[in-house]
């Protein structure tokens, strides 16, 4: 196989929300500077927007300020939040909005030329596009290479450990890419595909998050030695039943409530949440009041029509659905579910330790969007501002970092033919067939994951002897995936996939092992110690470390009133 | 499995194989072709991006379907999505580009 070599300035590893905005930051405002961009798709319809997206749901409205969604978050994450993090990526949510909205996404605006909102930090939208238009300004920037159907598998490092660069595998070239780089951006999203799915089988990746997101950029960070946190704040979305398409369209759209088999409203009996929520729809479920749904019955025609064109723009399945059956959400309530649990730190707060400028502890080293922990809720515009953050962060470590001037000592410790030599060994047809295919320990993975690890099969709950049975056999199948061997690049890629969520599994475990109280009902129900406990008011941070998985408990940061203990 | 290569309408083009964000398309005898039905993820890119109608969108049998197929047909100023009932009957949706979502 031959090896594509590639250098540049700054080398930024995936081309999602936050990718595309950390492009777009560096060709306006440091063109001096090159950028390669290796996404693993194409750029136009990559990662969680592929789909598009209903509604920008980090926005600070008229009337509101920055600290309010700083509370909001952390509210909802019961204080494990990074507020430092959280304050200044609120404050630079409106200034990318208007940036999206130049670069052609369209926005709901009253007559006076005001945003329309949904709720009070959420604006309206038709964001069926939104990647394109991303991928568009991306193109368009005269210092930034972009390579697609480029999948990263490591990070390339220096002597000194500091980050030099990454290498992958080019789906496409059936060839291996190294490309060196001063300062290198992780935005390549977080990780599904770990537990077992709602629909195991031909609809197996119908899921909540991209079954492409498979962890790879925790992975890399995790080999590289770099600290991070929050991974047993899993998330768990609630979704409309087996479509697995967006809620909060019918929730804060049209503002239906959730109600039970018997027309109850019992939302107010489990707090208003997003764990809250689901843990309500999980606990009437196991009380035997299921199934539940959101009462959208009786809405107005004209609500429906515009709900099944929002649905169109994000996901289409709900609307067929709608149109197959003939009961339409004016006629039928729509009945949710939870889906398996992610490890995401878009919504929830699992991801690399970053300081403000979202390095992390690997020098040179920069992570942005749904791959950074501490700084939950920021979704699509969050992300954006945490591209931005990380940009202007890699370009001034670029600029200033000391042994970057020296060449020499700027040099990967891994050379282009060592890696060649081991994607061979990947390739090289091993003696007798394998046992096992990637798929069926992909399969066993998940499987461990349901059971053991609090998965759909356990209502998301979980022990601590289980956790430690889940451990033993994600260590088994680690094992019998080193036996695995490819004949192509894709082949390759989906062995890359399965060894990024074997690590990131181990790594929740450790996680879900450490925070030994429940703080977030059904994201980590842990049924040894079911309550919340005020000495776990502290983030759980880990890396990898002499390959052991070390747990680190950190004190909160910025720490203020609004983390009350034991609020329940 | 969320979407369906009518193979004769194919013409080869091979936009599909670009937008997949799973890499999932690609292209064989000068057909588009899926690797493996069960790893689609149904974000229909491939549907919008085809330019002759030869991929169609399906809920699967154990999410409900009931054996329509959605099109999607995209032009500058609007997206018109055609779904063929499994007895036949033909219902067209046409999203406004420039419109926002009222919800």
């Amino acid at each position: 196989m031959k090896t594509i070599e590639k250098s540049a300035d700054i080398l930024i590893v995936g081309g999602g929300a936050a990718g595309c905005f950390a492009a777009i930051t560096l060709a306006k405002a440091h063109p001096d500077l090159s950028v390669l961009l290796l996404e693993k798709a194409g750029l136009k319809r990559s990662g969680c927007l592929a789909a598009g997206v209903n509604a920008l749901n980090a926005y600070i409205t008229p009337g509101h300020v920055s600290q309010d969604y700083v509370n909001y978050a952390a509210r909802d994450a019961a204080g494990i939040v990074r507020e430092d993090l959280l304050l200044q990526m609120s404050e630079g949510l409106n200034a990318v909005t208007q940036d999206m909205e130049k670069l052609g996404l369209v926005i709901l605006k009253d007559k006076a030329g005001n945003y329309v909102s949904r709720g009070w930090r959420n604006l309206k939208i038709n964001g069926e596009n939104i990647k394109p238009l991303l991928a568009k300004a991306v193109r368009q920037g005269k210092n930034v290479e972009v390579l697609e159907h480029v999948n990263v598998v490591d990070l390339l490092q220096d002597a000194a450990g500091h980050a030099a660069g990454a290498w992958g595998i080019a789906l496409r070239e059936e060839a291996a890419v190294y490309a060196r780089a001063k300062a290198v951006i992780c935005a390549t999203g977080g990780a599904a595909g770990l537990y077992r799915p709602n629909h195991p089988g031909e609809a197996r990746h119908t899921m909540w998050y991209p079954p492409f997101n498979t962890g790879a950029g925790y992975a890399l960070g995790l080999r590289a030695g770099a600290e991070m946190t929050s991974f047993e704040m899993r998330f768990i979305a609630l979704r409309c039943k087996d479509t697995i398409a967006p809620t909060g369209t019918l929730a804060q759209g049209v503002g239906a409530a959730q109600v039970n088999a018997r027309g109850e409203k019992y939302q107010a009996k489990y707090g208003n949440t997003t764990s809250e929520r689901l843990y309500a729809v999980v606990s009437e479920n196991l009380a035997g009041r299921g199934p539940c749904y959101l009462e959208t019955q009786g809405i107005s025609e004209e609500a429906e029509t515009s709900l099944e064109k929002a649905y169109l723009n994000m996901a289409p399945a709900q609307t067929m659905k709608w149109r197959e059956t003939g009961l339409g959400p004016r006629t039928a309530n729509v009945e949710v579910e939870g889906t398996e649990p992610y490890v995401v730190g878009g919504h929830t707060a699992s991801g690399y330790w970053v300081d403000k400028e979202r390095q992390t502890t690997v020098p040179g080293l920069f992570a942005a969007g749904d791959v950074a922990g501490g700084c939950p809720q920021k979704y699509v515009t969050g992300a954006f501002v945490e591209g931005k953050i990380a940009a202007e962060g890699a370009a001034k470590y670029v600029r200033q970092a000391a042994h970057i001037a020296d060449a020499a000592q700027a040099v990967p410790v891994q050379t282009p033919a060592a890696l060649a030599a081991s994607v061979a060994e990947l390739l090289t047809p091993p003696g007798a067939p394998p046992l096992f295919t990637v798929d069926a320990l992909e399969e066993a993975m998940q499987q461990v994951m349901d059971e053991y690890a609090g998965g759909i099969a356990t209502a998301y709950r979980y022990t601590e002897r289980q956790l430690a049975l889940a451990d033993k056999h994600i260590a088994r199948i680690t094992r019998l995936a080193a036996q695995l061997r490819a004949q192509d690049t894709y082949g390759l890629l989906k062995i890359f996939e399965l060894r990024e969520r074997l690590l990131v599994c181990r790594v929740l475990i450790a996680h879900l092992l450490a925070r030994k109280e429940t703080r977030w009902h059904s994201f980590a129900e842990n049924l040894d110690h079911p309550h919340q406990d005020a000495a776990f008011a502290k983030y759980v941070n880990s890396r990898l470390h002499d390959g052991r998985v070390e747990i680190i408990l950190r004190d909160l940061v910025n720490r203020s009133n609004q983390v009350k203990e034991a609020a329940q | 499995m969320s979407i369906r290569i009518e193979s004769a309408k194919c013409v080869g083009c091979g936009r599909c194989t670009d937008v997949c964000p799973g890499n999932l398309l690609f292209l064989q005898q000068r057909k588009a072709v899926i690797r493996d039905s069960r790893d689609c993820w149904g974000c229909t890119a491939c549907v919008k991006e085809c330019p002759q109608d030869a991929i169609c969108f399906t809920l699967e049998a154990t999410l409900g379907g009931a054996g329509g197929r959605l099109y999607a047909q995209d032009s500058a100023a609007t997206l018109t999505w055609v779904l063929r009932l499994a007895d036949g009957a033909e219902q067209r949706i046409t999203v406004n580009k420039q419109q926002a979502n009222a919800y």
